[in-house]
């Protein structure tokens, strides 16, 4: 489970890299770090294009009113494990 | 003195908004107008941050009823909220969330009282009454205030409604992705439905899902005042939507193939709308038809030099537009594209002299230049560049510094440190060698 999560989190920063165009390669993301704000440097424009790259990728829609939207892009660690607990494919 | 209504719908029992799949009458909305403006501090200013749209337009009407201004800033970064402070030091701020953090006097939004019946009347407001001032930031730093007072926002939206078709009693609701504080929310999703006897939705829907959930929970005819950006992803989406009357979309210029896309898709007309912060709105286009732009009645435009600008009907003192625009009979014009110091990313607005001189401030910036690449289509949001000379900076120490100062979409991407700026013998910079340097250091 945790090796799967591991090449999951991987995958998920290299669709973040390709579909933000983003300045940097998807290892040196650090998986703890905010992707909002200080961290990689997100914002909600950002939030909106990675959310349907992973919609996508992983058949699943994200809402901002049922989960703990914020918390689910807190850090790519957390957005992984809830692309794993919620994917369809 | 003339006086114009806060709303025009002519029934207490009609509706006015849909929070949570629950209509809100005319009566109750007043009713906790009343309720609010009871509890409003005594500063003239309020700077209404609610994120609900029914709780913002509940603030906003507590102020107009109370004689109080409401200040709508580009941004709430720290400097823009001191810079504020000084310009209204009675300003307050009125919030929806428990996590309000505005380093200013603040009231929360209450929970309002049962409703209980009693005889309301609807306010009538003076033409005159200052209702808003929304800033743009300027060139130096300091935002530059944009007064609106009651009669030209009420002309405004009115010609808009008639334009779109809106007066026909047929209880119209209204969706908005845009915030309620961005002019062109405040306009198309709030003053609209007010001023056209139609209603409007509480939510601010952010993904797709949330955008299909929110227009699954109002009754027809809906309609939906979006972006460029948010209408692109919803397409891409590909979710079932229930039927849509009518869908707006501003902040920038849709592509034809984006337009046509849309109304196949959610099988809907798109009508778009052109305005700036300083005007309001003041032409529509239905994209698909046609790629010239049809001004609102009264409204002019004048060619003077370079500059064009626009006057008459609700736009108070004539003003120059920020847009390169080929005049192409009275009432009709054609846009091409952006005067090149004006940046305007997903709605937001600001100038390269203003971001040039945030980056310059900063201490250990030696020289530094913000870069706009050319857009390859409205439909994608273009990310501008910076290049500076500042060998004892970090990228991270940079950034923070920057974040203080401008809003988040304008932080460069990428932010590239250079040895010097390839400025000219004059010390210019041109666009042209900024692009090359760019262009270089991608490859």
């Amino acid at each position: 489970m945790i090796e799967n999560n591991t090449s999951l989190q991987l995958e998920i920063a290299e669709l973040m890299v390709q579909a933000l165009n983003l300045d940097t390669t998807a290892t040196e993301i650090d998986p703890e770090a905010p992707l909002y704000g200080d961290g990689l440097g997100l914002d909600s424009i950002d939030i909106l294009e990675v959310a349907l790259v992973v919609s996508k990728r992983y058949g699943l829609q994200l809402k901002a009113d049922s989960e703990n939207n914020h918390q689910i892009f807190s850090s790519l660690r957390n957005l992984t494990e809830y692309v794993a607990a919620h994917k369809t494919n | 003195m003339q006086t114009l209504s806060l709303i025009t719908h002519n029934s207490l029992y009609k509706t006015i908004a849909w929070r949570k799949g629950t209509a809100i009458s005319v009566a109750k909305f007043l009713a906790d107008v009343d309720y609010l403006a009871a509890l409003l501090p005594a500063g003239k200013h309020i700077l209404n941050i609610c994120r609900d749209r029914y709780h913002f337009t509940v603030g906003l009407a507590a102020a107009i009823v109370s004689n109080k201004v409401s200040v709508l800033p580009p941004t709430h970064t720290p400097e823009m909220l001191q810079q504020l402070q000084t310009f209204a030091p009675d300003v307050f701020c009125l919030h929806d969330n428990g996590n309000c953090d505005i380093a200013l006097p603040r009231l929360s939004y209450p929970t309002m009282p049962e409703y209980r019946a009693e005889k309301v009347s609807i306010p009538q407001i003076d033409v005159q009454q200052l209702i808003a001032i929304v800033f743009t930031s300027g060139s130096t730093g300091a935002p530059i205030p944009h007064a609106k007072n009651w009669g030209s926002l009420v002309h405004n939206v009115q010609a808009q409604a008639k334009r779109l078709g809106l007066l026909k009693n047929a209880d119209y609701c209204i969706v908005g992705t845009i915030p309620p504080q961005h002019m062109y929310g405040l306009e198309s999703t709030v003053l609209l439905p007010l001023q056209s006897s139609n209603a409007f939705s509480s939510a601010q829907p952010f993904y797709p899902a949330d955008i299909s959930g929110t227009l699954e929970t109002i009754p027809a005819p809906r309609i939906l005042a979006s972006t460029p950006l948010h209408l692109r992803l919803l397409l891409e989406a590909d979710l079932k939507l229930p039927e849509l009357a009518l869908t707006l979309s501003a902040t920038a210029p849709l592509s034809l193939t984006l337009a046509h896309k849309i109304e196949k898709t959610l099988k809907t007309p798109l009508i778009e709308i052109y305005g700036s912060t300083e005007t309001g709105q003041i032409a529509t286009r239905h994209t698909t038809d046609t790629a010239t732009w049809q001004l609102l009645p009264k409204v002019q435009l004048t060619q003077s030099g370079e500059q064009v600008w626009a006057s008459g009907g609700h736009v108070d003192i004539a003003v120059p537009l920020n847009d390169i625009i080929e005049l192409t009979d009275i009432s009709h014009f054609l846009l091409h594209g952006r005067t090149q110091d004006l940046i305007n990313i997903a709605g937001k607005r600001s100038s390269l002299a203003n971001l040039n001189h945030h980056l310059n401030a900063i201490d250990g910036v030696i020289d530094g230049a913000f870069f706009m690449p050319d857009e390859l289509s409205h439909d994608h949001v273009t990310r501008l560049s910076a290049c500076v000379v500042a060998p004892n900076l970090t990228a991270a120490a940079l950034l923070a510094a920057l974040r203080l100062k401008i809003d988040p979409v304008f932080l460069p991407r990428p932010l590239l440190f250079v040895e010097s700026l390839p400025r000219n013998a004059t010390g210019k910079l041109s666009r042209q060698a900024l692009k090359n340097l760019f262009s270089v250091s991608v490859d």
